[in-house]
């Protein structure tokens, strides 16, 4: 798989082991320009990974993995356009980002997110896609989307629902709380927790580990215990594209974009 | 139990040493977004910080309205 520099995210081949790193300031919000780039991984993930044993996701910025859906981006566009056209862009999006992180999902590769700091709703989420996430102890995970009266879009809640207790997930979705690293590992949602700033250490120690194993063997292990939750998964672009059309959301985004609270993620 | 003047002080040491500050610098009822000059990602790293030393959950919507250092310790105080 050869390597790509691009403008919010970049990827090389290091011995067999894929490193994809994310680079957008302030918190690589996932707007379309990071979409875009996403696609162009998912295909080179698709058609060349023969050579490849091991994926890991991390971040190249100092305040965390991701900070989820580029709101801002989100309200800007929609602005201009009349209700129907607003409802059809997001369906759009999602469809594409739900494709790339189906793709991640289900590569025949072992999958890692190396996270740290704010690893928030479309940012958990597509730590989600992968097959382990390993963070360090200052790591927070969030879906705070019910504060916009929203439910996470990119494929959250189904792939959660897959992996956790229900419990856990109402816990993450129904009080929009952020959990850290230590509750977050507790409940299942992390394989290892590291000091500050050891996360892409560990994933690398990880990623060696897995190159040991018979390539056939291990996408066999991987096929038998992570299913893709597709009839979910569409479920839930109807349902985000539904709680969309509301007023309520748009006058949210407003609020959120528009804010100059010291917190303004806290409704 | 800890008083909440020693959770306090804690907290003052915490963010003093995480933020740079000197301690001298940070009274109980000081604005911590301000004195600390943090926007709402470093809030965060806050409340991290916190609950790891402090080894407790302190959810971060007990965050909303509190600004200042000594109701920040209550509210922790209130966990322990």
């Amino acid at each position: 798989m050869k390597s790509f520099a691009g403008t919010t995210l970049s990827w090389e081949n290091a011995n067999g082991v894929i490193e994809l790193k994310l680079h957008r300031e302030p918190c690589n919000e996932i707007g379309l320009a990071t979409l875009e780039e996403l696609e162009r991984f998912a295909e080179a993930l698709e058609s060349e990974s023969k050579d490849i044993a091991a994926l890991i996701m991390y971040s190249g910025v100092s305040a965390g993995f991701s900070a989820g859906a580029d709101l801002r981006e989100l309200y800007r566009r929609s602005q201009p356009l009349r209700a129907a056209e607003r409802i059809a862009g997001v369906r759009e999006f999602l469809q594409r980002i739900h494709r790339v992180l189906n793709t991640i999902d289900a590569a025949p590769i072992t999958t890692i997110a190396a996270v740290h700091g704010v690893t928030f709703g479309g940012g958990l989420e597509l730590a989600l896609s992968c097959d382990l996430i390993i963070a360090d102890k200052m790591a927070r995970f969030c879906f705070p989307e019910l504060r916009l009266g929203l439910i996470p879009g990119f494929g959250g809640i189904p792939r959660l629902k897959r992996d956790l207790g229900n419990g856990v997930v109402r816990d993450l979705l129904l009080t929009g709380r952020s959990f850290n690293a230590a509750k977050a590992q507790a409940a299942g949602l992390v394989s290892q927790m590291t000091a500050e700033g050891e996360s892409l250490r560990a994933a690398r120690a990880t990623a060696a580990q897995i190159q040991k194993f018979d390539r056939e063997t291990a996408i066999a292990a991987k096929r038998f215990v992570k299913p893709i939750p597709y009839e979910d998964l569409r479920r839930e672009i109807e349902l985000f594209c539904e709680l969309f059309s509301r007023p309520a959301v748009e006058e949210s985004l407003k609020k959120f974009v528009e804010s100059a609270d010291a917190m303004p993620y806290l409704p | 139990m800890q008083s909440l003047q020693e959770v306090t002080e804690e907290v003052l040491r915490l963010a003093a040493s995480h933020f740079h500050v000197p301690r001298a610098q940070l009274s109980p009822d000081d604005d911590f977004f301000k004195k600390l000059g943090i926007d709402s990602l470093q809030a965060l790293d806050l409340l991290t910080r916190i609950e790891n030393h402090f080894h407790i959950e302190f959810p971060d919507y007990e965050l909303q309205g509190v600004s200042d250092f000594r109701t920040l310790a209550a509210r922790i105080q209130a966990r322990l």
